[in-house]
Protein backbone atom coordinates (compact mmCIF):
# COMPACT_ATOMS: atom_id res chain seq x y z
CA UNK A 1 0.00 0.00 0.00
CA UNK A 2 1.21 3.50 -0.78
CA UNK A 3 1.19 6.27 1.79
CA UNK A 4 1.97 9.94 1.66
CA UNK A 5 4.01 11.34 4.52
CA UNK A 6 3.71 15.06 5.08
CA UNK A 7 7.08 16.19 6.47
CA UNK A 8 7.93 19.49 8.08
CA UNK A 9 10.27 21.29 5.70
CA UNK A 10 13.22 21.31 8.09
CA UNK A 11 16.28 19.09 8.76
CA UNK A 12 15.63 17.41 5.41
CA UNK A 13 18.65 15.12 5.49
CA UNK A 14 17.44 13.58 8.78
CA UNK A 15 14.02 12.52 7.48
CA UNK A 16 14.76 9.19 5.88
CA UNK A 17 17.16 8.15 8.64
CA UNK A 18 14.41 8.76 11.20
CA UNK A 19 11.74 7.08 9.10
CA UNK A 20 13.86 3.97 8.48
CA UNK A 21 14.74 3.74 12.17
CA UNK A 22 11.06 3.91 13.15
CA UNK A 23 10.19 1.22 10.60
CA UNK A 24 12.95 -0.95 12.06
CA UNK A 25 11.55 -0.46 15.57
CA UNK A 26 8.15 -1.66 14.35
CA UNK A 27 9.70 -4.47 12.26
CA UNK A 28 7.93 -3.05 9.25
CA UNK A 29 9.30 -3.45 5.74
CA UNK A 30 9.21 0.14 4.48
CA UNK A 31 10.11 1.12 0.94
CA UNK A 32 10.68 4.70 -0.16
CA UNK A 33 8.86 5.23 -3.44
CA UNK A 34 9.33 8.99 -3.94
CA UNK A 35 11.46 11.35 -1.90
CA UNK A 36 13.09 14.67 -2.59
CA UNK A 37 14.67 16.93 0.02
CA UNK A 38 12.89 19.92 -1.50
CA UNK A 39 9.46 18.29 -1.39
CA UNK A 40 7.72 17.80 1.98
CA UNK A 41 5.45 15.12 0.49
CA UNK A 42 7.14 11.74 0.48
CA UNK A 43 5.59 8.53 -0.88
CA UNK A 44 6.35 5.26 0.88
CA UNK A 45 5.13 1.71 0.73
CA UNK A 46 4.06 -0.19 3.86
CA UNK A 47 2.07 -3.32 4.52
CA UNK A 48 -1.09 -1.88 6.09
CA UNK A 49 -2.82 1.21 7.44
CA UNK A 50 -2.30 -0.02 10.99
CA UNK A 51 1.44 -0.52 10.43
CA UNK A 52 1.78 2.92 8.89
CA UNK A 53 0.09 4.52 11.93
CA UNK A 54 2.43 2.72 14.32
CA UNK A 55 5.57 3.59 12.37
CA UNK A 56 4.80 7.29 12.05
CA UNK A 57 3.39 7.84 15.54
CA UNK A 58 6.85 8.50 17.03
CA UNK A 59 8.15 10.65 14.21
CA UNK A 60 9.41 14.13 15.04
CA UNK A 61 10.10 15.34 11.51
CA UNK A 62 6.83 14.15 9.94
CA UNK A 63 3.56 15.92 10.58
CA UNK A 64 1.10 13.29 9.39
CA UNK A 65 0.61 10.19 7.27
CA UNK A 66 -2.09 9.70 4.66
CA UNK A 67 -3.31 6.79 2.57
CA UNK A 68 -2.44 7.73 -1.02
CA UNK A 69 -5.38 7.62 -3.44
CA UNK A 70 -3.63 9.09 -6.44
CA UNK A 71 -0.97 11.43 -7.76
CA UNK A 72 -0.11 13.21 -10.99
CA UNK A 73 1.60 16.16 -12.63
CA UNK A 74 -1.70 17.77 -13.60
CA UNK A 75 -5.18 17.76 -12.11
CA UNK A 76 -6.40 15.54 -14.98
CA UNK A 77 -3.64 13.01 -14.33
CA UNK A 78 -4.58 13.04 -10.67
CA UNK A 79 -8.24 12.34 -11.50
CA UNK A 80 -7.28 9.43 -13.78
CA UNK A 81 -5.13 7.95 -11.03
CA UNK A 82 -7.89 8.30 -8.42
CA UNK A 83 -10.48 6.76 -10.74
CA UNK A 84 -8.28 3.71 -11.26
CA UNK A 85 -8.44 2.76 -7.54
CA UNK A 86 -12.05 3.81 -6.90
CA UNK A 87 -13.57 0.38 -7.57
CA UNK A 88 -11.46 -0.98 -4.67
CA UNK A 89 -11.81 1.81 -2.16
CA UNK A 90 -14.67 4.17 -2.98
CA UNK A 91 -17.46 2.12 -1.40
CA UNK A 92 -15.59 1.82 1.95
CA UNK A 93 -16.32 5.45 2.77
CA UNK A 94 -19.79 5.73 1.27
CA UNK A 95 -21.59 6.70 4.48
CA UNK A 96 -18.79 8.29 6.50
CA UNK A 97 -18.82 11.97 7.35
CA UNK A 98 -15.94 13.70 5.61
CA UNK A 99 -14.18 16.89 4.73
CA UNK A 100 -11.87 18.02 1.92
CA UNK A 101 -8.92 20.34 2.07
CA UNK A 102 -6.40 21.75 -0.38
CA UNK A 103 -2.85 22.21 0.90
CA UNK A 104 -0.37 24.07 -1.29
CA UNK A 105 3.35 23.99 -0.59
CA UNK A 106 5.27 27.01 -1.95
CA UNK A 107 2.18 28.15 -3.85
CA UNK A 108 -1.20 29.75 -3.23
CA UNK A 109 -4.74 29.15 -4.41
CA UNK A 110 -7.63 31.53 -3.98
CA UNK A 111 -10.62 30.27 -2.06
CA UNK A 112 -12.50 30.03 -5.34
CA UNK A 113 -9.77 27.96 -6.98
CA UNK A 114 -9.70 25.62 -3.98
CA UNK A 115 -13.45 25.12 -4.20
CA UNK A 116 -13.16 24.38 -7.92
CA UNK A 117 -10.56 21.68 -7.27
CA UNK A 118 -12.70 20.15 -4.55
CA UNK A 119 -15.80 20.22 -6.78
CA UNK A 120 -13.86 18.54 -9.57
CA UNK A 121 -13.78 15.49 -7.28
CA UNK A 122 -17.59 15.28 -7.26
CA UNK A 123 -17.43 11.85 -8.89
CA UNK A 124 -16.23 10.31 -5.60
CA UNK A 125 -19.04 8.08 -4.29
CA UNK A 126 -19.27 9.74 -0.87
CA UNK A 127 -22.82 10.15 0.37
CA UNK A 128 -22.13 10.90 4.02
CA UNK A 129 -22.51 14.37 5.58
CA UNK A 130 -19.80 17.00 5.15
CA UNK A 131 -18.43 17.97 8.55
CA UNK A 132 -15.69 20.55 8.78
CA UNK A 133 -15.15 19.73 12.45
CA UNK A 134 -14.13 16.20 13.50
CA UNK A 135 -15.19 14.35 10.38
CA UNK A 136 -14.71 10.59 10.26
CA UNK A 137 -12.60 10.88 7.14
CA UNK A 138 -10.32 13.72 6.17
CA UNK A 139 -9.21 13.97 2.53
CA UNK A 140 -6.53 16.34 1.31
CA UNK A 141 -5.35 17.47 -2.11
CA UNK A 142 -1.64 18.21 -1.65
CA UNK A 143 0.04 20.43 -4.20
CA UNK A 144 3.78 20.76 -4.57
CA UNK A 145 4.63 24.03 -6.32
CA UNK A 146 8.06 25.02 -7.71
CA UNK A 147 10.24 27.26 -5.55
CA UNK A 148 9.15 30.92 -5.60
CA UNK A 149 6.02 30.15 -7.65
CA UNK A 150 4.18 33.21 -6.43
CA UNK A 151 7.06 35.54 -7.23
CA UNK A 152 7.65 33.99 -10.67
CA UNK A 153 3.94 33.91 -11.51
CA UNK A 154 3.89 30.14 -12.08
CA UNK A 155 0.28 29.03 -12.58
CA UNK A 156 0.33 25.31 -11.91
CA UNK A 157 1.85 23.03 -9.33
CA UNK A 158 4.54 20.53 -10.23
CA UNK A 159 2.92 17.57 -8.54
CA UNK A 160 -0.50 16.81 -7.02
CA UNK A 161 -1.55 14.13 -4.57
CA UNK A 162 -4.88 13.05 -3.14
CA UNK A 163 -4.83 11.19 0.16
CA UNK A 164 -6.89 10.16 3.18
CA UNK A 165 -5.62 11.09 6.64
CA UNK A 166 -4.47 8.06 8.62
CA UNK A 167 -2.48 9.21 11.62
CA UNK A 168 -0.53 11.92 13.38
CA UNK A 169 3.01 12.04 14.72
CA UNK A 170 4.89 13.14 17.84
CA UNK A 171 5.94 16.48 16.38
CA UNK A 172 4.02 18.36 19.08
CA UNK A 173 6.27 17.07 21.85
CA UNK A 174 9.07 19.24 20.47
CA UNK A 175 7.31 22.07 22.30
CA UNK A 176 6.90 20.08 25.48
CA UNK A 177 10.68 19.63 25.69
CA UNK A 178 11.49 23.13 24.44
CA UNK A 179 14.73 24.33 26.06
CA UNK A 180 13.11 27.68 26.88
CA UNK A 181 10.71 25.90 29.20
CA UNK A 182 13.27 23.51 30.71
CA UNK A 183 14.34 24.26 34.26
CA UNK A 184 18.03 23.58 33.83
CA UNK A 185 20.06 24.03 30.64
CA UNK A 186 23.55 25.16 29.64
CA UNK A 187 25.08 26.93 26.64
CA UNK A 188 25.52 23.69 24.74
CA UNK A 189 22.21 21.90 25.44
CA UNK A 190 20.93 20.23 22.27
CA UNK A 191 17.62 21.65 21.07
CA UNK A 192 14.68 19.42 21.79
CA UNK A 193 13.78 18.67 18.17
CA UNK A 194 17.20 17.33 17.20
CA UNK A 195 17.64 15.53 20.51
CA UNK A 196 14.34 13.71 19.94
CA UNK A 197 15.28 12.89 16.34
CA UNK A 198 18.60 11.52 17.62
CA UNK A 199 16.73 9.34 20.13
CA UNK A 200 14.53 8.01 17.31
CA UNK A 201 17.47 7.27 15.04
CA UNK A 202 19.29 5.51 17.89
CA UNK A 203 16.16 3.34 18.43
CA UNK A 204 15.50 4.44 22.02
CA UNK A 205 12.61 2.39 23.35
CA UNK A 206 10.94 0.98 26.41
CA UNK A 207 13.10 -1.49 28.33
CA UNK A 208 16.33 -0.34 26.70
CA UNK A 209 19.44 0.97 28.45
CA UNK A 210 21.05 4.12 27.03
CA UNK A 211 24.24 5.97 27.92
CA UNK A 212 25.55 9.46 27.17
CA UNK A 213 29.25 9.97 28.02
CA UNK A 214 29.04 13.77 27.59
CA UNK A 215 25.72 14.23 29.30
CA UNK A 216 25.97 17.88 30.37
CA UNK A 217 22.49 18.93 31.43
CA UNK A 218 20.88 15.80 30.02
CA UNK A 219 19.36 16.77 26.65
CA UNK A 220 19.83 13.31 25.13
CA UNK A 221 18.82 11.22 28.16
CA UNK A 222 15.63 13.27 28.41
CA UNK A 223 14.82 12.61 24.74
CA UNK A 224 15.66 8.90 24.97
CA UNK A 225 13.68 8.50 28.17
CA UNK A 226 10.69 10.16 26.57
CA UNK A 227 10.56 7.12 24.29
CA UNK A 228 10.84 4.79 27.29
CA UNK A 229 14.55 4.08 27.61
CA UNK A 230 16.31 4.12 30.97
CA UNK A 231 19.30 6.39 30.67
CA UNK A 232 22.70 6.80 32.29
CA UNK A 233 25.10 9.64 31.76
CA UNK A 234 28.51 10.89 32.74
CA UNK A 235 30.39 14.13 32.31
CA UNK A 236 33.88 15.31 33.13
CA UNK A 237 32.28 18.36 34.74
CA UNK A 238 30.42 17.21 37.82
CA UNK A 239 28.96 20.68 38.34
CA UNK A 240 26.88 20.39 35.18
CA UNK A 241 25.20 17.27 36.55
CA UNK A 242 24.59 18.61 40.02
CA UNK A 243 23.33 22.08 39.18
CA UNK A 244 21.98 23.52 42.41
CA UNK A 245 21.27 20.03 43.71
CA UNK A 246 17.52 20.64 43.68
CA UNK A 247 15.20 21.56 40.79
CA UNK A 248 17.89 23.14 38.67
CA UNK A 249 19.83 19.96 38.06
CA UNK A 250 19.86 17.11 35.59
CA UNK A 251 17.66 15.01 37.86
CA UNK A 252 15.43 18.04 38.36
CA UNK A 253 14.83 18.10 34.61
CA UNK A 254 13.65 14.49 34.72
CA UNK A 255 11.30 15.36 37.58
CA UNK A 256 9.98 18.32 35.60
CA UNK A 257 8.87 15.94 32.84
CA UNK A 258 7.56 13.31 35.27
CA UNK A 259 10.17 10.73 34.24
CA UNK A 260 12.03 10.20 37.51
CA UNK A 261 11.88 6.43 37.14
CA UNK A 262 13.64 6.53 33.77
CA UNK A 263 16.94 7.99 34.86
CA UNK A 264 19.50 5.36 35.79
CA UNK A 265 22.35 7.38 37.23
CA UNK A 266 24.69 10.19 36.37
CA UNK A 267 28.26 10.44 37.59
CA UNK A 268 31.39 12.48 37.03
CA UNK A 269 33.92 10.67 34.88
CA UNK A 270 36.08 11.03 31.82
CA UNK A 271 35.63 8.72 28.83
CA UNK A 272 39.40 8.17 28.54
CA UNK A 273 39.41 6.87 32.12
CA UNK A 274 35.92 5.47 32.40
CA UNK A 275 34.81 3.51 35.45
CA UNK A 276 32.26 1.62 33.35
CA UNK A 277 32.98 -2.02 32.74
CA UNK A 278 33.80 -2.81 29.15
CA UNK A 279 31.12 -5.42 28.64
CA UNK A 280 28.02 -5.50 26.50
CA UNK A 281 25.62 -3.38 28.56
CA UNK A 282 24.10 -0.66 26.39
CA UNK A 283 21.38 -0.75 23.75
CA UNK A 284 22.33 2.70 22.64
CA UNK A 285 24.99 5.36 23.14
CA UNK A 286 24.11 8.90 22.12
CA UNK A 287 26.24 11.97 22.58
CA UNK A 288 27.36 15.35 21.37
CA UNK A 289 31.06 15.36 22.21
CA UNK A 290 32.78 18.69 22.94
CA UNK A 291 34.34 20.16 19.80
CA UNK A 292 36.67 22.47 21.67
CA UNK A 293 34.90 25.59 20.39
CA UNK A 294 32.20 26.54 22.84
CA UNK A 295 33.42 24.11 25.46
CA UNK A 296 36.97 22.90 25.96
CA UNK A 297 37.92 19.43 24.84
CA UNK A 298 39.79 18.22 27.87
CA UNK A 299 40.53 14.95 29.56
CA UNK A 300 42.07 14.01 32.89
CA UNK A 301 45.82 14.31 33.19
CA UNK A 302 48.67 16.77 33.72
CA UNK A 303 49.62 18.79 30.67
CA UNK A 304 53.38 18.85 31.21
CA UNK A 305 54.29 16.10 33.67
CA UNK A 306 57.97 16.34 32.73
CA UNK A 307 58.26 20.12 32.78
CA UNK A 308 56.15 20.57 35.87
CA UNK A 309 56.70 17.55 38.11
CA UNK A 310 55.39 19.51 41.08
CA UNK A 311 51.88 19.13 39.61
CA UNK A 312 52.01 15.43 40.32
CA UNK A 313 53.36 15.98 43.81
CA UNK A 314 50.59 18.45 44.50
CA UNK A 315 47.99 15.98 43.31
CA UNK A 316 49.44 13.20 45.50
CA UNK A 317 49.36 15.52 48.50
CA UNK A 318 45.91 17.01 48.02
CA UNK A 319 43.71 14.49 46.27
CA UNK A 320 41.84 13.49 49.40
CA UNK A 321 40.79 17.07 50.16
CA UNK A 322 37.07 17.61 49.54
CA UNK A 323 37.68 20.64 47.30
CA UNK A 324 40.42 18.98 45.23
CA UNK A 325 40.01 19.56 41.49
CA UNK A 326 41.88 17.04 39.31
CA UNK A 327 44.11 18.55 36.60
CA UNK A 328 42.90 18.34 33.02
CA UNK A 329 44.74 18.66 29.73
CA UNK A 330 43.67 19.48 26.15
CA UNK A 331 42.97 16.45 24.03
CA UNK A 332 42.81 15.63 20.34
CA UNK A 333 39.38 15.64 18.75
CA UNK A 334 40.30 12.67 16.52
CA UNK A 335 41.56 10.70 19.47
CA UNK A 336 38.29 11.43 21.30
CA UNK A 337 36.27 10.17 18.33
CA UNK A 338 38.36 6.99 18.29
CA UNK A 339 37.79 6.59 22.03
CA UNK A 340 34.03 6.93 21.57
CA UNK A 341 33.99 4.32 18.81
CA UNK A 342 36.19 1.92 20.76
CA UNK A 343 34.03 2.35 23.86
CA UNK A 344 30.85 1.78 21.84
CA UNK A 345 32.29 -1.29 20.13
CA UNK A 346 33.06 -2.91 23.48
CA UNK A 347 29.91 -1.92 25.36
CA UNK A 348 27.01 -1.98 22.86
CA UNK A 349 24.91 -5.12 22.54
CA UNK A 350 24.62 -6.64 19.06
CA UNK A 351 22.61 -4.30 16.81
CA UNK A 352 22.87 -1.61 19.48
CA UNK A 353 23.36 1.86 18.07
CA UNK A 354 25.89 4.63 18.52
CA UNK A 355 24.68 8.08 17.42
CA UNK A 356 26.90 11.07 17.87
CA UNK A 357 27.25 14.59 16.57
CA UNK A 358 30.41 15.76 14.89
CA UNK A 359 31.31 19.11 13.30
CA UNK A 360 33.03 19.55 9.98
CA UNK A 361 33.97 22.40 7.67
CA UNK A 362 31.73 22.82 4.61
CA UNK A 363 34.72 23.18 2.29
CA UNK A 364 35.31 19.71 0.84
CA UNK A 365 39.08 19.93 1.24
CA UNK A 366 38.80 20.56 4.93
CA UNK A 367 36.06 18.06 5.64
CA UNK A 368 36.67 15.74 8.55
CA UNK A 369 36.30 12.10 7.52
CA UNK A 370 33.70 9.90 9.13
CA UNK A 371 35.49 7.80 11.76
CA UNK A 372 35.48 4.06 11.24
CA UNK A 373 35.62 0.96 13.39
CA UNK A 374 35.47 -2.64 12.14
CA UNK A 375 32.77 -3.55 14.69
CA UNK A 376 30.57 -0.55 13.83
CA UNK A 377 28.68 -0.23 10.58
CA UNK A 378 27.54 3.22 9.48
CA UNK A 379 23.74 3.28 9.32
CA UNK A 380 23.12 6.92 8.46
CA UNK A 381 24.83 10.27 8.18
CA UNK A 382 22.63 13.36 8.51
CA UNK A 383 23.89 16.89 8.09
CA UNK A 384 22.76 20.16 9.59
CA UNK A 385 24.39 22.96 7.60
CA UNK A 386 25.41 26.28 9.13
CA UNK A 387 27.12 29.14 7.34
CA UNK A 388 30.69 27.89 7.05
CA UNK A 389 30.53 24.64 8.92
CA UNK A 390 28.10 21.81 9.47
CA UNK A 391 27.45 19.26 12.10
CA UNK A 392 26.66 15.71 11.26
CA UNK A 393 24.73 13.11 13.16
CA UNK A 394 26.50 9.83 12.48
CA UNK A 395 24.83 6.58 13.47
CA UNK A 396 26.44 3.17 13.63
CA UNK A 397 25.17 -0.33 14.30
CA UNK A 398 27.24 -2.70 16.44
CA UNK A 399 27.62 -5.73 14.20
CA UNK A 400 27.95 -9.14 15.80
CA UNK A 401 31.45 -10.50 16.23
CA UNK A 402 30.72 -13.21 13.65
CA UNK A 403 30.28 -10.49 11.01
CA UNK A 404 33.74 -8.95 11.60
CA UNK A 405 36.80 -10.26 9.82
CA UNK A 406 39.92 -10.74 11.99
CA UNK A 407 41.96 -9.02 9.27
CA UNK A 408 39.88 -5.84 9.61
CA UNK A 409 40.39 -5.89 13.39
CA UNK A 410 44.12 -6.30 13.00
CA UNK A 411 44.40 -3.48 10.47
CA UNK A 412 42.43 -1.27 12.83
CA UNK A 413 44.72 -2.08 15.77
CA UNK A 414 47.75 -1.05 13.70
CA UNK A 415 46.10 2.24 12.73
CA UNK A 416 45.35 3.01 16.37
CA UNK A 417 49.03 2.96 17.28
CA UNK A 418 49.65 6.25 15.48
CA UNK A 419 49.44 8.91 18.17
CA UNK A 420 48.54 12.53 17.63
CA UNK A 421 51.36 15.00 18.15
CA UNK A 422 50.79 18.30 19.88
CA UNK A 423 50.04 19.78 23.25
CA UNK A 424 47.87 22.86 22.84
CA UNK A 425 44.17 22.92 22.03
CA UNK A 426 44.85 24.43 18.58
CA UNK A 427 47.45 21.83 17.65
CA UNK A 428 45.24 19.00 18.79
CA UNK A 429 42.00 20.15 17.32
CA UNK A 430 41.98 21.17 13.66
CA UNK A 431 38.27 21.97 13.66
CA UNK A 432 38.68 24.46 16.50
CA UNK A 433 41.63 25.98 14.73
CA UNK A 434 39.70 26.46 11.48
CA UNK A 435 36.64 27.71 13.32
CA UNK A 436 38.49 30.56 14.96
CA UNK A 437 40.17 31.47 11.69
CA UNK A 438 36.78 31.64 10.00
CA UNK A 439 37.56 28.69 7.72
CA UNK A 440 39.53 31.08 5.53
CA UNK A 441 43.11 30.29 6.40
CA UNK A 442 45.68 29.18 3.85
CA UNK A 443 46.22 25.47 4.08
CA UNK B 1 24.03 5.75 42.84
CA UNK B 2 21.65 2.86 42.27
CA UNK B 3 22.60 -0.71 43.14
CA UNK B 4 22.14 -1.55 39.44
CA UNK B 5 24.72 1.07 38.43
CA UNK B 6 27.20 -0.42 40.91
CA UNK B 7 26.97 -3.62 38.89
CA UNK B 8 28.26 -1.80 35.79
CA UNK B 9 31.11 0.09 37.49
CA UNK B 10 34.66 -0.79 38.30
CA UNK B 11 37.80 1.16 39.20
CA UNK B 12 38.66 3.95 36.74
CA UNK B 13 42.41 3.37 37.11
CA UNK B 14 43.59 1.63 33.94
CA UNK B 15 46.00 -0.70 35.73
CA UNK B 16 43.15 -2.01 37.92
CA UNK B 17 40.96 -3.05 35.00
CA UNK B 18 42.73 -6.38 34.57
CA UNK B 19 42.61 -7.26 38.26
CA UNK B 20 39.62 -9.31 39.45
CA UNK B 21 39.83 -7.49 42.81
CA UNK B 22 38.75 -4.19 41.28
CA UNK B 23 35.17 -5.35 40.62
CA UNK B 24 32.72 -4.79 42.14
CA UNK B 25 33.66 -1.64 44.03
CA UNK B 26 33.10 -1.89 47.78
CA UNK B 27 30.63 0.52 49.37
CA UNK B 28 31.99 2.24 52.48
CA UNK B 29 30.10 4.41 55.01
CA UNK B 30 27.13 4.15 52.69
CA UNK B 31 23.93 6.04 53.49
CA UNK B 32 21.07 4.37 51.66
CA UNK B 33 17.85 5.91 50.38
CA UNK B 34 14.73 4.31 48.96
CA UNK B 35 12.77 5.97 46.17
CA UNK B 36 9.36 4.81 45.14
CA UNK B 37 9.48 4.39 41.37
CA UNK B 38 7.00 2.92 38.91
CA UNK B 39 7.75 -0.72 38.07
CA UNK B 40 8.48 -1.43 34.43
CA UNK B 41 8.65 -5.21 33.97
CA UNK B 42 10.21 -4.95 30.50
CA UNK B 43 13.09 -2.97 31.97
CA UNK B 44 13.86 -5.60 34.63
CA UNK B 45 13.53 -8.41 32.10
CA UNK B 46 15.88 -6.73 29.64
CA UNK B 47 18.41 -5.80 32.32
CA UNK B 48 18.59 -9.27 33.87
CA UNK B 49 21.02 -10.84 31.35
CA UNK B 50 23.34 -7.83 31.75
CA UNK B 51 23.70 -8.28 35.49
CA UNK B 52 26.80 -9.90 36.90
CA UNK B 53 24.96 -11.96 39.52
CA UNK B 54 28.06 -12.86 41.56
CA UNK B 55 28.96 -9.17 41.87
CA UNK B 56 25.38 -8.29 42.82
CA UNK B 57 25.40 -10.94 45.54
CA UNK B 58 28.61 -9.59 47.00
CA UNK B 59 27.32 -5.97 46.89
CA UNK B 60 24.16 -7.07 48.69
CA UNK B 61 26.00 -8.91 51.42
CA UNK B 62 28.39 -5.96 51.95
CA UNK B 63 25.42 -3.63 52.37
CA UNK B 64 23.78 -6.08 54.76
CA UNK B 65 20.77 -6.86 52.56
CA UNK B 66 19.00 -10.23 52.74
CA UNK B 67 20.94 -12.83 50.78
CA UNK B 68 20.07 -13.25 47.11
CA UNK B 69 19.35 -16.68 45.62
CA UNK B 70 22.43 -18.63 44.54
CA UNK B 71 21.66 -18.23 40.84
CA UNK B 72 19.94 -15.44 38.92
CA UNK B 73 16.25 -16.01 38.15
CA UNK B 74 15.46 -17.06 34.62
CA UNK B 75 13.44 -14.93 32.21
CA UNK B 76 10.44 -17.26 32.64
CA UNK B 77 10.59 -16.99 36.43
CA UNK B 78 10.61 -13.19 36.14
CA UNK B 79 7.67 -13.15 33.75
CA UNK B 80 5.57 -15.44 35.92
CA UNK B 81 6.46 -14.39 39.44
CA UNK B 82 5.59 -10.82 40.28
CA UNK B 83 7.29 -11.02 43.67
CA UNK B 84 10.73 -11.74 42.18
CA UNK B 85 10.14 -8.90 39.70
CA UNK B 86 9.16 -6.46 42.44
CA UNK B 87 12.03 -7.47 44.70
CA UNK B 88 14.56 -6.99 41.93
CA UNK B 89 13.02 -3.67 40.93
CA UNK B 90 13.26 -2.55 44.54
CA UNK B 91 16.86 -3.69 44.92
CA UNK B 92 18.24 -2.53 41.57
CA UNK B 93 16.38 0.69 40.90
CA UNK B 94 14.67 1.92 44.05
CA UNK B 95 17.62 1.46 46.40
CA UNK B 96 20.52 3.82 46.06
CA UNK B 97 23.54 5.17 47.90
CA UNK B 98 23.14 8.89 48.57
CA UNK B 99 26.34 9.52 50.52
CA UNK B 100 29.44 7.45 51.05
CA UNK B 101 32.40 6.02 49.22
CA UNK B 102 33.19 3.29 46.72
CA UNK B 103 36.51 1.59 47.29
CA UNK B 104 38.59 -0.33 44.77
CA UNK B 105 39.67 -3.72 46.16
CA UNK B 106 42.86 -3.60 44.13
CA UNK B 107 44.39 -0.12 44.53
CA UNK B 108 42.34 1.07 47.49
CA UNK B 109 41.33 4.34 45.80
CA UNK B 110 38.13 5.80 47.23
CA UNK B 111 35.49 7.41 45.02
CA UNK B 112 33.16 9.77 46.85
CA UNK B 113 29.40 9.77 46.41
CA UNK B 114 27.67 13.03 47.28
CA UNK B 115 23.96 13.66 46.90
CA UNK B 116 23.70 10.43 44.94
CA UNK B 117 26.29 11.48 42.35
CA UNK B 118 29.60 9.63 42.35
CA UNK B 119 32.85 11.25 41.34
CA UNK B 120 35.14 9.00 39.30
CA UNK B 121 37.59 11.70 38.24
CA UNK B 122 41.09 10.49 38.98
CA UNK B 123 43.75 12.71 40.56
CA UNK B 124 46.71 13.66 38.37
CA UNK B 125 49.07 10.96 39.64
CA UNK B 126 46.66 8.09 38.92
CA UNK B 127 45.87 8.93 35.27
Amino acid sequence: MLFLIRFAQIHESFRLAELKALAELECEDLKIAEHDDKNPFCIVEMSSVEASKRVISRSILAQSIHELWGSGSTLNELHEDIKSILPDRGHLYKDASFKFEVECFQGTRSKKARMEIIHSLAYLPFEGPIKMKDPQEHFTIFEYWPYQSVFLGIENPERLYFARFVGGTSRDIVHKYDLKKRGYISTTSMDSELALVTANIALADSGKLFFDPFVGTGSFPIACSHFGATTWGSDIDGRSLRGDGKDKSLKGNFSQYGMKERIGDVFASDLTNTPLQLRRIWDGIVCDPPYGVREGLRVLGCRDPLLKPWQLELSKKNYKEPDYVPPKKPYSFYAMLDNILAFAASTLVDNGRLSFWMPTANDEDREIAIPEHPRLQVVSVCTQVFHKWSRRLITYRRVSDAEVSPAALQAFAVRQQVTVEGRTADELNPFRNEYFKGFNSEK
Amino acid sequence: MKILSLNFLTCAVKACKTSPNSYPLHPKDAELVQDELGLKPEMIISVLPRIDWEALKSTCSELGFPALPEAAPTKEELENDEKILKDLHHLLLETSISEGKLVCGNCGHEYAIKEGIANFLLPGHLV
